[in-house]
């Protein structure tokens, strides 16, 4: 085996090996796991309390009393507001709903009175809110004697199908933008997560050999750049190895933490729903998204989100290597020197957002093109289907830079690898640089 | 003779500062040379060079005859002054991996591995981690790293330091077995008494300069100063000063230099002549490190 294979299998396996890496592997779904049951537990929670609400009605428009639920106990009142308010002081009713006359059809506002000495929970005041919308709703069309059937015919459903003009454009739907984005928004956070952990792992891992001195041994056998990229791919492959294990054992605990725990994925989204508000995805629906999946070209957006993160991953990870090169004795002084990573990182994640916003504009081509942020950016950009000759010249870009970043960072880590004591400075880590 | 190690007019600047100023030296085969020097001489950037970490500016560097830095997986073991090692590896796997790096085959590495840890009575702590080991345990690990590929040179920067007086008699028997073997050693060192125990030859360099550069006894001899040491039992008659130049120190004790044109013998015929009697005669070689003390002051005032 070559020195770098060597360099390479020895970062690898004693990472793999290590009990922190098995740990954080195996109880990193456990953790996913137990935080989707504790969502699951907090939404399906109703509550066991009933609210005993009290309505006095001096509206004159004959208001209808909802229906009581598990939730509310309505009750008409012809009191005085007094006594109910004595009632509500022996603890009797948990609030009384104060209706005062409706001045008629032409209202737009009307305000109601809740008494209560405890404020109203968001939950309660909008299903009040809706019960009385409702009801003034009806007392109105009875007024203006419309019928439901006819308000019904008023509302259309309006969708934008989005149609080819030449006829080599595949015909995509009014989804695919939506989802283009999702997903495009998703693969751009996985590389930045990718990068930024591993590429920190390999800063350490080089920052570690240095503090411990076992760095002049191994350059007096192999080439510094051997041991800086041996460095790179090892802890790369670890990263890949982690995240292979996540992608099947995810799924896995998932299903079975689900059938366990009795909480299935509807729960979940009908949970949620009820808590955004938003509407119910109707089958119909479903099934466009899941159709609209499956007519993506998976193998290139999966194959060139290899490239991308292998391109992306050499020129963070060389930069986190020559940063922990340059660090002193305290690992901690590699903190004020990696700013020069987060800096283009987290750019690059903004860019990203603005870019899978607007696709097409000149923003998003320089930073597909750009390579510090194209490998964050063109995968997120790769469900809207750029052009091929834009993926290629960002592709040729992204690993010509990242050649380059490697010879780079190689001149700051021979430099820097045997400088102990303090931390370096710019000036020195550019003298490094020119000087060699 | 036929020389291992040969260093031609080497150079190395760092910021327009000379740490190797056209050193040359020769290492013969089989033998163990001391590399001295006070802080700051140079000699971590010279060794540094023949180690290959870094390179020299000009100037050769031979092993054998060829360009070091040509030869692949030059034959040399280095433990170097700043010692370290994995310390979350465990020991057996750590000493094949930095072996298996110097170019050997798994089975080899594995063997050798396995013969010092045996020999240094040390097998049940191959699955021992690094991190779990005594200071004293991981300096015979770090000195196993050096030599467990056979090199032919073996370089120690400072290899006594820091070592408990056990480990520092198994490193210099192991340090004298090796060269026996047929391997040289270069050392660096500031104790004046190893030098004198153990090496042939002596490099001495100040300011990236060599200022002293010779076999053992040559350079002693080259320092000596005539001075003989006299212990009597009685007094001495005082016509003695006519003849030699003479330091008491008490009456029955004194020191005397010998002129350029004296002998040793002309003393002792002169006392012995006047009946003196003779309790000790000895002459005072200068210790190593008077010479190192002498030979830096000098070329530091240069």
């Amino acid at each position: 085996m070559n020195k770098l294979g060597l360099i390479i299998s020895r970062e690898y396996l004693t990472k793999v090996k290590n009990k922190s890496f098995i740990f954080t592997t195996l109880l990193t779904p456990l953790g996913f796991l137990v935080f989707f049951v504790v969502i699951g537990v907090i939404f399906s929670y109703e509550g066991s309390k009933t609210y005993r609400i009290a309505i006095l009605d001096k509206s004159e428009m004959n208001f209808e009393l909802p229906q009581s639920t598990k939730k509310f106990a309505f009750i008409k009142s012809t009191n005085t507001l007094d006594s109910l308010k004595a009632q509500y002081l022996r603890d009797e009713l948990d609030g009384i709903l104060v209706l005062p006359k409706f001045a008629g059809v032409d209202v737009k506002a009307y305000t109601i009175y809740y008494y209560a000495d405890k404020p109203m929970d968001i939950e309660v005041e909008s299903n009040l809110e809706n019960f009385l919308e409702d009801g003034v709703r009806d007392y109105k069309m009875k007024s203006l004697s419309l019928q439901k059937e006819q308000l019904d015919k008023l509302k259309t459903e309006i969708s934008i199908d989005p149609e080819p003009v030449s006829a080599t454009e595949k015909d995509r739907s009014a989804y695919t933008s939506k989802i283009a984005t999702f997903i495009g928004g998703a693969m751009g956070y996985v590389i930045f997560f990718i990068i930024f952990l591993y590429g920190a792992s390999v800063m350490r891992s080089v920052a570690d050999e240095k503090v411990n001195r076992v760095v002049e041994i191994i350059i007096s056998s192999a080439k510094p750049i051997d041991l800086m990229l041996g460095k790179v791919i090892g802890v790369g492959l670890v990263g890949l190895t982690q995240i292979l294990i996540w992608v099947i054992l995810i799924p896995i605990i998932y299903i079975i933490g689900m059938s366990i725990s009795g909480i299935n994925v509807q729960q979940l989204q009908e949970a949620s729903q009820t808590m955004s508000q938003h509407q119910t995805v109707n089958g119909e629906e479903l099934v466009n998204v899941i159709r609209e999946i499956s007519t993506m070209n998976w193998w290139k957006i999966a194959g060139l989100f290899v490239f991308y993160f292998v391109g992306g991953y050499f020129i963070y990870a060389s930069m986190f290597a020559a940063i922990g090169a340059a660090a002193g004795d305290d690992i901690n002084d590699t903190q004020s020197l990696t700013i020069f990573v987060t800096i283009p990182i987290l750019l690059a994640m903004y860019v990203m957002f603005q870019a899978i916003r607007l696709p097409d504009s000149s923003l998003a081509i320089f930073a597909s093109m750009f390579p510090l942020f194209s490998p964050i950016v063109m995968p997120a950009l790769l469900a809207f289907d750029p052009p091929w000759w834009q993926i290629l010249t960002s592709l040729m870009l992204l690993f010509l830079f990242s050649y380059f970043m490697i010879w780079f960072a190689g001149r700051i880590y021979r430099a820097g690898i045997l400088m102990y004591g303090k931390k370096a400075s710019i000036k020195e880590i550019g003298r490094w640089i020119w000087k060699g | 003779m036929s020389y291992l190690l040969e260093l031609r007019q080497v150079v190395k600047e760092y910021n327009s500062l000379k740490a190797v100023d056209h050193v040359s030296f020769s290492v013969p085969e089989s033998s163990i040379v001391g590399l001295l020097g006070p802080n700051g001489a140079g000699k971590t950037s010279l060794i540094r060079i023949i180690t290959g970490i870094t390179q020299a500016d000009s100037g050769n560097v031979l092993l054998h005859n060829q360009d070091i830095y040509k030869i692949k997986d030059p034959s040399i073991g280095y433990m170097p002054e700043e010692r370290g090692l994995y310390k979350k590896m465990k020991v057996g796997e750590q000493l094949i991996f930095l072996t298996r790096l110097k170019g050997l085959s798994k089975q080899d590495a594995e063997r050798n591995v396995v013969f010092w840890m045996k020999k240094f009575q040390i097998e049940s702590w191959w699955n021992k981690k690094v991190n779990e080991l005594s200071k004293g345990m991981s300096q015979k690990v770090q000195f196993i790293a050096t030599v467990c590929h056979q090199p032919k040179l073996i370089i120690l920067d400072e290899p006594f330091s820091g070592l408990d007086p056990i480990n520092t008699n198994l490193i210099k028997q192991e340090i004298q077995r090796l060269k026996n073997e047929g391997a040289s050693i270069l050392f660096s060192t500031h104790r004046m008494e190893q030098v004198e125990e153990m090496c042939e030859h002596i490099v001495l360099i100040n300011k990236g300069k060599i200022v002293l550069n010779g076999e053992v006894n040559e350079v002693r001899d080259r320092f000596k100063e005539n001075l003989f040491e006299v212990k009597t039992e009685s007094g001495i008659p005082d016509s003695i000063h006519e003849l030699f130049e003479v330091i008491p120190e008490s009456e029955n004790h004194f020191y005397i230099r010998l002129k350029a044109n004296q002998q040793n013998n002309d003393i002792l015929s002169w006392l012995l002549s006047k009946e003196v009697k003779i309790k000790s005669f000895n002459e005072l070689l200068p210790t190593f490190n008077e010479i190192f003390i002498k030979t830096v002051n000098e070329s530091s005032h240069e």
